[in-house]
Order: structure tokens, then sequence, then C-alpha cells
């Protein structure tokens, strides 16, 4: 039974983030403080399995700082409740240029991929195979409204709605990391393809029995505003330059050690052709 | 000093002597049993909304429109909880009780008490990962109370019952799963031995339900759902559609593609309504679930309707979509007020429900055909509502499209009307609606990373409609679909209303007036500043004492005063799906706290002897 005093402490601490204000860094530079999800690999765990957990080790290795963590789900708030409340200094995944925060450069750049059976032989490189029209198709769904991932929004503008299941990115919380059930669906064959964001579906692909194969989405079937492939950086708080420069130059330095770290994770790396962003 | 004062204030203390002597005499005739009958007594307020047809009136007339202005505070009491506070305490006999936003801890307060000292504190075991998970404010609308029983809905999906004299949980169940984005903010309601209760979590993909329980020891009775086949939506033999594009089997699995109506969302939220002599509980569903619009093609039943249902069963007698294949938020979870209405000269039992979507819809409430319906606030998403059909005619200009940024639409997705209650009053024969003026921009345009993955999501941009100004409280002529008057408000008027006997309104603002206002011409007669910003509906009972008080919670968040209550950044419009465009200098005007006020016009209460 938790303690009334403990009890306060807690909601004390989840209900005033704004405590700890954002701007001025409350701490000694002795610790790498960093915000991340505690269920949500290939990024990151609790148990610190995750390439994130793996990332965070090496820079702080190398910042001779002691990593600490505060563990909150990402999903809408994520930023305002974590690096926004001053919770940490760090978050280690956001798509350059996100406005939320202040990104550095970016350390990897994947794109969404079509996975589908190895067996199944069906050789789809692009949005415009006709057995689209036909097979099920899953993809991500994260929201109402129109927060959906890019490959639903581009499915539904070529009128393909009724072959597609859509596999909530929250799912059962209480499960072990909820978005990698898609694959596992394609592996039972619950779907014949699943259009997916490259990091998940490497990591996933490799645990499955079935063999998968794994195509990136053509970048040029981006609409201008539906970019495909993202370059994904670490963010830090807006204002927080002298932390991003300090970072900066650490991903310089250590980009041969990074890739090593990406590739044993399966996440497909896209090569930088052209800017979408 | 001015005599006339005096006069009323002797006038007055004479009047609460006498009704002292009522009050103990009607106290000790009711039954405790029968929420119906107790409904009807003035002194206590025993339902969220006072009574089962949820008109927020009171018959008490102590405090009037000629002593209002001496209204004064008695007594105040810290919540302890800083997020938002909605709904409205209870008082059953001479004890107040009300529950806070998260963490949900329940209060009783001795009202023979001058201080209202608290009787019992329940403060539930939650797990605190409920907080990320449930999105936004983390706020909770009431208790309900039933047969010495106290009932409520806990953040994380649970609802518990507790000994009103002791706060002794006596059962409790979990309707949901937190962690798969169920969680429950709304009041149950109590019919006969059954308590009824909804679930949130739409943007989750949580397939909308309502469930009733055995109020005794929490057993499921049943769970009708809001969307898939009719043998879960409980629409059997007694059904019978009101319009054409309701007719057909299975309507919410066939309305959708694929299985999406597995996440179909129209979840339930709202306040629900019960007509005894009908025996029809009333309740309304919220927008479709997880998907943007072109994803989801189809009217999406049974999301954004009215529903009635035998409680007994949950046996849908009708249902009614009010906004098919939703692409603005307009969740329809609003409340339906039970009243009888004259429209051109017929007499109808109605339900007259003020929805998100900008329409004051008068329903006849025995068979869910709509009687009128009229735009209450600036709306421009549809001309009007055929009454043939009960289909809104649409203007396509402003339906919303991936990638296409519509401009000007009204009202925005928080609503004419979010769940801020109406109140209605017999004797005026008007309602009174706290509404937001309120447009938006919608664009499907922003990249952002959640579960780590890019996805693109909507930007909308909400901000004052017409005039400036975010809200408005006006009074409403349900039988002919006019609007009386309106008192524009620099915010949007979050809170609940109250109406009276003495013709007093009450209301509450989200920069932390609470106000009364003369029901007829909507004269303010008497304002108060509060601690914080008001987004919960205020109540009012007869004390022990004889003297007539008026109570509210005060505590500004929920979604339009989440910039405040969850410290939200003032710099991207878009945040807080748009609310921020609309609501970032909401902080200028208030802060965060959360505190119960009472007020009368005599000041303390006085001691009396216990029973």
């Amino acid at each position: 039974m938790i303690s009334k005093a403990l009890f306060f402490l807690t909601a004390l601490i989840i209900l005033s983030p704004s405590l700890v204000e954002s701007e001025a860094p409350t701490t000694p530079n002795t610790q790498f403080r960093v915000c991340a999800d505690p269920n949500n690999l290939p990024y990151s765990n609790q148990k610190l399995e995750g390439f994130e957990n793996k990332l965070v080790d090496l820079l702080a290795k190398e910042l001779k700082q002691e990593v600490t963590y505060t563990w909150w789900p990402q999903r809408r708030g994520f930023i305002r409740n974590t690096l926004a409340a001053g919770r940490c200094d760090v978050v280690m995944g956001i798509p350059e240029n996100v406005d939320a925060v202040l990104t550095t450069k970016p350390y990897y750049r994947s794109a969404y991929v079509f996975v589908s059976p190895k067996a199944a032989n069906y050789n789809i490189i692009s949005f415009d195979d006709p057995q689209l029209q036909s097979l099920k198709i899953g993809v991500h769904l994260i929201g109402d409204d129109y927060s959906n991932s890019p490959p639903a929004h581009l499915l539904s503008s070529k009128g393909i709605v009724k072959n597609v299941v859509g596999y909530s990115i929250f799912g059962n919380y209480g499960e072990d990391s909820p978005p990698g059930k898609i694959i596992k669906a394609v592996a039972d064959g619950e779907v014949n393809v699943a259009i997916v964001w490259g990091p998940i579906a490497g990591y996933f692909a490799q645990k499955q029995s079935v063999p998968l194969t794994i195509t990136p989405v053509p970048t040029e079937a981006s609409l201008p505003t539906l970019p495909f492939a993202y370059r994904i950086a670490l963010g830090v708080r807006r204002g927080d330059t002298q932390l991003r420069e300090k970072l900066n130059d650490l991903l310089n330095r250590k980009s041969q050690e990074i890739n090593k770290i990406l590739t044993e994770y399966g996440v497909p790396i896209i090569q930088d052709l052209r800017t979408e962003r | 000093m001015d005599t006339r004062w005096w006069a009323t204030f002797s006038l007055a203390v004479w009047a609460t002597f006498i009704a002292s002597v009522l009050w103990l005499c009607v106290a000790a005739t009711v039954n405790a049993d029968d929420l119906v009958t107790m409904q009807n007594d003035p002194n206590q307020w025993v339902h969220p909304g006072k009574n089962y047809a949820l008109t927020r009136f009171s018959e008490l007339n102590q405090i009037n429109t000629k002593n209002v202005r001496n209204l004064k505070v008695s007594w105040t009491m810290s919540t302890g909880v800083l997020r938002g506070h909605e709904g409205s305490p209870l008082v059953v006999g001479d004890t107040m009780y009300f529950v806070t936003p998260f963490p949900n801890i329940v209060y009783a307060l001795d009202l023979t008490q001058p201080g209202a000292n608290i009787k019992w504190k329940y403060e539930p075991k939650q797990d605190s990962a409920v907080i990320p998970i449930a999105c936004c404010d983390v706020v909770n609308r009431g208790v309900a109370y039933a047969d010495g029983k106290i009932l409520f809905n806990q953040l994380d999906a649970a609802t518990v019952a507790l000994d009103a004299k002791t706060g002794k949980e006596l059962w409790k169940v979990q309707q949901g799963d937190f962690k798969q984005g169920q969680t429950i903010t709304m009041a149950p309601i109590v019919i006969k031995d059954k308590v009824i209760t909804g679930i949130s979590g739409g943007e989750f993909g949580v397939r909308g339900f309502v469930t009733a329980n055995d109020v005794n020891t929490g057993k499921q009775i049943w769970r009708a759902y809001s969307t898939g086949p009719d043998s879960e939506v409980l629409i059997g033999k007694d059904f019978v559609p009101p319009y054409k594009s309701h007719e057909g089997k299975d309507l919410g699995v066939t309305t959708w593609k694929g299985d999406e109506w597995k996440r179909g969302g129209g979840t339930t939220w709202g306040w629900y309504s019960y007509d005894p002599e009908l025996n029809l509980l009333y309740h309304s569903t919220g927008n479709p679930g997880s998907w943007n619009p072109d994803q989801r093609p189809g009217d999406n039943k049974w999301s954004m309707s009215l529903f009635a249902r035998n409680p007994d069963t949950g046996e849908a007698k009708w249902a009614y979509q009010m906004t098919p294949h939703d692409a603005w938020d307009y969740d329809g979870i609003n409340e339906s007020v039970l009243v009888d209405l004259n429209i051109k000269g017929t007499n109808h039992k109605a339900l007259v429900h003020f929805d998100r979507n900008g329409f004051a819809y008068a329903v006849d409430r025995t068979t869910g055909k709509v009687l009128l319906a009229k735009a209450f606030v600036n709306v421009n998403w549809a001309e009007d509502i055929n009454l043939e059909t009960g289909l809104p005619i649409e203007n396509p200009e402003k339906r919303t499209k991936q990638g296409t940024n519509v401009k000007d639409i009204c009202p925005a997705a928080m609503g004419g009307k979010d769940q801020q209650p109406v109140s209605y009053s017999p004797r005026t024969k008007l309602f009174y609606v706290p509404t937001n003026n309120l447009c938006m921009e919608y664009e499907g345009t922003e990249v952002s990373y959640m579960a780590g993955v890019p996805y693109v999501g909507a930007i909308v941009k909400q901000y004052a409609g017409p005039g400036g100004h975010r809200g408005e409280f006006l009074a409403w002529d349900a039988s002919t679909g006019t609007k009386k008057w309106g008192i524009k408000e620099k915010w949007a008027a979050w809170g609940g209303a109250l109406s009276t006997a003495g013709d007093v309104v009450f209301y509450g603002t989200m920069d932390g007036w609470f106000k009364a206002v003369d029901a007829v011409s909507g004269k303010e007669l008497w304002k108060f500043k509060v601690g914080s910003g008001i987004i919960g509906s205020p109540m009012t009972y007869r004390g022990p004492d004889g003297q007539q008080y008026v109570a509210v919670l005060s505590g500004v968040g929920g979604w339009s005063g989440l910039v405040v209550a969850g410290d939200l950044g003032t710099d991207d419009p878009t945040a807080a799906l748009g609310a921020i465009g609309a609501f970032g200098e909401l902080g200028k005007d208030t802060t965060k706290g959360g505190m119960l006020y009472v007020f009368s016009l005599g000041g303390a209460p006085r001691q009396v002897a216990k029973k």
C-alpha cells in the first residue's frame, strides 16, 4: 500500500510539471537526463533494450555523464510533459525541424517500407502496383481527425480504403511494444502486406519465424506535404543551443558507432538523395 | 445602513426559520430509496443534473432577483487538486458529496457543522500511469447517489460504490483497461437498481459502450456498444428507426469499411437523462474513431447519435444520427434535457439537445424524430437540418479534406457547446445555454512523431468567432428555436448553468467570475471573483439551518483550459488540438486551483442540533 505522503509527493510531481521550469538548466552537468518511452522497442524500454538506450549510453559515456531516465509514453503531450516541463534535457528520436523542440543534426534517415512474406513474392515496390487494390494492407492508425501515417493518407487519396486494415500505434500498452504487432500480423497472414515505418519493420521482421521482405517505399511517392522518408534527430529544449552544439559535435564524431548500432537493430537506412522537407 | 436591505434580510431570516422546520419534516418523510421522489425535493440535489430530466432547475426561491445582490461567501474548501474541476457537488440529506479530478478524491462534508467539516474522504488507488495515457485534462464530472451509496467513476475506468455514511468501499468494477486507452470522466446515472456509465477515449480508437451494473453488487447486467452488429448495439425488435437512412440490419457494421467499426469511437462520456414514465434512458455518442474521414467512408453509425434505451435491458428504442461521417470532431455527447414543448400549437414529449455541431435539436423523445433544429451559434458547415430526412444540409466547401486547408469553419471542433450543461426553467420556459463562439482552420499537413512513427496530423487552429468574444451565455426558446438574450463572454462559457424559482440564473466564467443574472432579462444582478476559472456547474440546496446555498467548484482546466491546468506553452497555436490558438492568453486572466465555493444571503451557516 502506498503511503499517503508518497502518494501526495507523486501527485505533486505528476500534476506540477512546471515546478522545474524549462530554459534555465537546474541540474549540474553531471547528468545526461533523457525522457523516453518505457515500452516502445526498437527505440527504448525500461530494460534498456532499445537502440535509443544504446545511443544514450554511448553519448553519456563520451560526455562523462551519468544517465537518468524519465519514462513517459510517446503520446500526445509527450514533449509538453517531458522536455518542455524540464523533466529531462534530451529526447532521442524526433524528426528534424519539428517545431516543438530544437533538433540536432539528423543521425539517421529512414522511410516507410512495404513488408510482406518472402514466400508470397509480391515484389511490391510502388503505390501504383495494381496488387494493392486487392491485397489486404495493414497500416498504423494514430488518432482520429487527420492524424495518421503518410501511407494511410496516400492510400485513401488513391481510393484504396476497403482493403486497408488499421493497427493502433498505441495498441494495448499492457503488452510489450504494441507498435510491433502489425509485423506479426504479416507473418501470421492476418494481412498480406503492411506499410510500416522502417525502424519498426526492420526490428520486428527479425523476430518473426517466417522470412519477410522489406522494401522501402519510393520517396518519389511523396506528395508535397506528405514525405515518406524522414531524417531523425535528437531533440533538446528550444533555446538550449549549447547542448545542441555539444550533441552535434558528438553525433559527428561517433557516426560510425551510431550506424553500427542502427544496423544491428535492422533499421533501414535511406541514403540522402534528395531533400524532402 | 440601507433600511431596504435590512427588510430583505429580516425576511430572509424569518423565511429560513420556517424553512428549517419544513426541511426537517420533509427530510423525515422522504423515502430515501426513491430517487424519483428525492429529485423533487428542492432542499436536496441528488442527481448531477438535479433531476432525471437534467433541467438543473431548483424550486428554491429564498435567493431571488430582489436579494441576490446580497449574496456572500458562506464557506470555501480547497480540494487539494489543481486540474480542471467539471461537474457539481450533490447534497443528500445533510451531507454534501463531490469528487475531484484525478486522483479522484471523494469528499463527504457535514452540512450541520458551520465549517462543513469533512465527514469522510476516500482516496482511490490508481496507477499514475493513467495520466500520460489519458490524453488531455484529467477531469471528472461528478458522483451519483442511490440507496445509501455514492457511485463514481475513476479515470482508470473503474466504477466504484461507497457507503454514503462511512465512505467505505462496497464494490469496484473495471469497465475497461486504461492501457488500451479506455478512461472514464463522466458522472454515472442510477436508474432503479442499476448504475449506468459510459466510456472515454475515442481518439485512441476505443469502441464506445454504455454499461449497466447492479447497484448493490457491481455485477454487469448489460452492455450496449455504439458500433458493431445490432446484437451488440442492442438493436432488436423494439427498435423503430426514425428515418429511412437509419433503416437496415447491422448499420453499425455496414456503414464502415472492413472491421473498422471495432475501433469505431462513438464514446459515451456525457450526462445521461431518464424518463421514468416512458422508461427510457437517453444518452449520446461521440465522434467516429481512429482514421481521417477519407479512410472511413460511410455514415459511421452509430457515432454522433442520440440513443433512447430501455434501462432494464439496454435495448434501443430508437437512435438518431446527427452528424453522419463526421469530419470536424463534432462529438455528439452533449446532454439531452427532457421537457414538454409546445411547437406550433402541438404539445410534444421532447428532448432538447444543444449539439457540438451548432444546432439545437428539439426531438420527439418517444420516436427520435426531429421536431425543430436551429443553429444556436454561428454555423456554416451546414445550412439547415432537413426535417423530412433528419440529415444536415451540408455546405460542401466546409467539409475537411486531407491536404486542403479549409478555412473559416464554424463552429470549431470544441463545438457550439461542449460538456458545459444547460439549464431549463419551467417558469420562463427558457433554456440557459453556456456556449462557445469559436471557428477553426483545418489543414492536414503537420508532421509529428508519436510512438516513434512520423505521421501527418491536422493543423487545427481554433480562434474566436465573429465579434472576437469566445463565448456567450444565452437564453433560448426551444419551442421556436430563437435566442431571447445573450451575454458575451471573453472566454468560452465552459461552466454549466443553474436556474431557480427565484428567477435567478447562475453560471461561472473561465476567468473566474461567478455570476447571477435575471432569468427573464439577462441583466447581471451579482458577481463574485473566485480563485480560479470556473468550468464546473453550480447547484443549490437548502442547508439544515434553513438557508438556501449556492455551490460551485472553481478550478480551470478541461480541453479549453488545459493551457493553464496543464502548463502548456503558448507558442504553438495548434497544440492541444487547436485549443491554444483560442485560449493561449487565458493564463493572463486566471491561474489553476481547485476550490469549492458556497454562497448564501446570511453568510456563515448556523449550527443546528444533530438529529
